[in-house]
């Protein structure tokens, strides 16, 4: 029997894109034959905004440009900052800020699988998931006071030195946590129904990968040891024991063990920063202007690579900041994943993108 | 306990004998007629059969509602929550929940078909009540007790997804269209296992009517026991029937919004969710009818209690299977209904075959 394909816009107002975006799909019975993401509806002109407030003014403006994971883009501005004002973080705010980040990674990645949890259909692990992340937002609270966006590393340092007994507290919370993995684990790794839903789908290869630009936990799941973390150490990661987790199927569920091999990796991170704190200050003081220069950095994200390049005219104020976000590029790979593959897969393949419209609209 | 029926007909000859007295007392000539032919025997037959339907659906239908207090409570243990808290116990949840959407206003889409957008809903919920009065709660307190009243209840159960259809499609909604169109194939597919199953415990008894079956069931043993297979087959397929997670296809909140049932705002919305609810409840009244053995049980509390204590247990389990497993898709659900529970439901027909053949039962 002939049948028309037909087009389908999934957004912007739909339950499965987290965000405001329009996924376009064009269905040939309940097969995906061409897809077209649609972004920008929540451009909020953040790179030009920038350029109208002097840098102490954009710290607790690049909080804004995730609401999953603000932590990370905030440090990543300080970084860049530090590196064109030419200064350097004392040591102890360096391991604060790793012990910070690797909490933030896990919380981000635990959002993510609620979201996962939400698109598959199974609230369970939604409600698991938000009460497992729980435990880490109380600690990125009493850490700097706030449970979102939080607005806590300056540039050359960090706001506050962590609180008293805080090893003691995160410790309490890790050793929880990683019982709870255990739970989520065995609720997904072992539930057939969620295996038949991630197993094969959304395949994509490591080259193909690598030419589409993709990075973070699903260009590790192809196979590619992509991690800036090792590849371009930041902060004191150098020194830190860790395992760059990969695998090598390139399916939605590599990608789901890659991330749940990470939240395992970042408690050892944040253990290891822990335990080999040094003493000493927390923050350096800098000018009010930068020198006239570029600077680029660039962090591993819990999303992936995520960069900032900014260009000082030597006033108060930024000439030119450009955020390369993880999202956007990774979303551009979305038609490769998806075509060929059915309309209940979108939720599973674009849900595992862990897409974030904050950073990806700016 | 004297059977609803007869208590019904004498309450309705003592009401129209009332009426009909005070109608004499009047001493007007066709009043008194009136009264006459108010007394005679098909007139309080039609009453007492309407007061019956009357009573039997709003008592299935409040068993009905509290599965849905059920869920809300189990799948919030389930969830490390304590579910719903308004009122006590949270049971005023569901009034709070009526109460909004009949407030709601009633939107029909512009571009849709209007005749058949509203008779849709009205023919799935119709569909549905007509079901509560298939099922019975006991041999005292039902509605009809037909001799084929299972072929009945599975034919009128069939009706369900013809009228999904028809609201998918004339909602002209890309999203309901694909949903009808999964509800139509998915409850075939799972259909016919599902017959198999009931065919193998008609073979066994030898009676189509439920009365018939669960006094069978009382006089030997429970079907659960020799039909395990079928009672397995019959479970899944009965999550599959009632829509539930992990096949609730037809609406796949993550990819097709509210599936078929997208268009649909206000009361009618309100009464599909709750009809989802009430076909559960006659799914697990159904298993708890062909193999748990109905409402028997040790006579210290009544046969209806019996009954819906095992229907509530049946729903606990598909409480269950929604909290531990997510949804899947349209083609492993045909390729479970083809591949899996149909051979299964074969395997346990023979079964049935077998034992009555050779003369065990």
């Amino acid at each position: 029997m002939p049948t028309d394909e037909m087009w389908i816009n999934m957004g912007p107002q739909h339950p499965f894109n987290h965000g405001l975006w329009n996924l376009r799909v064009k269905l040939k019975g309940e097969t995906i034959t061409q897809a077209e993401p649609i972004i920008g509806y929540l451009h909020r002109g953040w790179e030009k905004m920038v350029e109208n407030r002097n840098y102490t003014q954009i710290v607790p403006l690049a909080d804004r440009l995730c609401y999953g994971s603000s932590l990370s883009w905030n440090h990543l501005y300080c970084l860049t900052a530090e590196k064109l004002f030419g200064v350097e973080a004392p040591d102890r705010a360096k391991y604060i800020r790793v012990v910070a980040l690797e909490l933030q990674r896990i919380t981000s990645h635990l959002l993510w699988l609620m979201a996962i949890g939400t698109d598959l259909g199974s609230y369970t692990i939604m409600t698991w998931t938000i009460r497992e992340r729980e435990l880490f937002l109380d600690l990125l609270c009493k850490l700097s006071g706030a449970r979102m966006t939080y607005n806590y590393c300056r540039i050359g340092g960090v706001r506050n030195d962590i609180p008293e007994n805080f090893g003691r507290d995160v410790e309490a919370a890790l050793v929880e946590f990683e019982k709870r993995l255990r739970d989520l684990e065995s609720l997904m790794d072992e539930n057939e129904p969620y295996l038949m839903r991630t197993v094969g789908i959304g395949k994509m290869d490591g080259p193909t990968a690598m030419n589409l630009g993709l990075t973070g936990p699903i260009m590790r799941a192809s196979g590619v040891e992509m991690d800036l973390r090792r590849q371009d150490p930041y902060e004191v990661y150098e020194d830190m024991d860790f395992e760059v987790c990969t695998h090598t199927d390139g399916d939605v569920y590599a990608r789901y063990r890659v991330r749940m091999d990470e939240m395992r990796e970042s408690v050892k991170i944040v253990r290891q920063a822990l335990a080999e704190m040094p003493a000493g200050p927390i923050r350096v003081k800098v000018p009010r202007c930068p020198p006239k220069g570029n600077a680029v950095c660039r962090v591993e994200d819990p999303r992936g690579e995520s960069l900032m390049y900014m260009v000082s005219d030597g006033s108060e104020k930024p000439y030119r900041l450009k955020v390369r976000s993880p999202n956007f590029v990774n979303l551009s790979a979305a038609p490769p994943m998806l075509i060929g593959f059915k309309i209940s897969d979108v939720p599973a393949i674009m849900g595992v993108l862990d897409m974030c419209i904050g950073e990806t609209d700016r | 306990m004297s059977n609803l029926y007869i208590e019904l007909t004498n309450f309705t000859e003592w009401l129209l004998g009332l009426v009909a007295a005070l109608l004499d007392w009047t001493k007007l000539g066709f009043l008194s007629d009136f009264g006459e032919w108010l007394q005679t025997a098909p007139v309080v037959d039609f009453v007492s059969t309407l007061l019956v339907a009357v009573i039997f659906l709003i008592t299935a239908m409040m068993f009905g509602l509290c599965f849905i207090w059920q869920e809300r409570k189990f799948l919030g243990r389930f969830m490390d929550r304590r579910g719903t808290q308004v009122g006590f116990l949270g049971f005023f949840q569901n009034f709070a929940d009526g109460i909004k959407v009949i407030l709601k206003e009633h939107i029909v889409p512009k571009d849709s078909d209007h005749r058949l957008f509203e008779m849709a809903i009205f023919a799935y919920l119709a569909s549905t009540f007509m079901l509560f009065g298939c099922i019975p709660f006991s041999d005292n307190f039902y509605v009809i007790d037909v001799d084929l009243a299972v072929l009945l209840g599975v034919a009128i159960f069939a009706f369900g997804p013809f009228s999904i259809l028809i609201g998918g499609w004339s909602s002209n909604n890309k999203f309901t269209l694909i949903g009808g169109m999964r509800a139509a194939a998915q409850l075939i597919a799972l259909e016919i296992p599902l017959l198999l199953c009931i065919v193998s415990v008609v073979v066994i008894t030898g009676d189509l009517s439920f009365v018939g079956i669960v006094t069978w069931q009382e006089e030997n043993i429970w079907l659960i026991v020799p039909l395990c297979i079928g009672a397995l087959t019959f479970f899944i397929a009965a999550v599959g029937e009632s829509e539930r997670i992990p096949f609730d296809l037809p609406e796949a909140e993550a990819e097709l919004v509210e599936g078929w049932a997208t268009e649909y705002g206000d009361v009618r919305w309100g009464l599909q969710m709750a009809s989802d609810y009430f076909r559960a409840y006659i799914l697990c009244g159904l298993f708890t009818m062909l193999f748990l053995g109905g409402w028997a049980g040790p006579e210290f509390i009544w046969a209806e209690a019996w009954y819906l204590t095992k229907v509530f247990i049946v729903f606990f389990f598909f409480i269950w299977v929604r909290a531990a497993t997510v949804r899947i898709r349209t083609d492993q659900i045909l390729k479970l209904g083809w591949r899996r529970l149909l051979p299964m439901a074969v395997i346990n027909l023979l079964i049935a075959v077998a034992l009555k053949v050779t003369g065990v039962f």
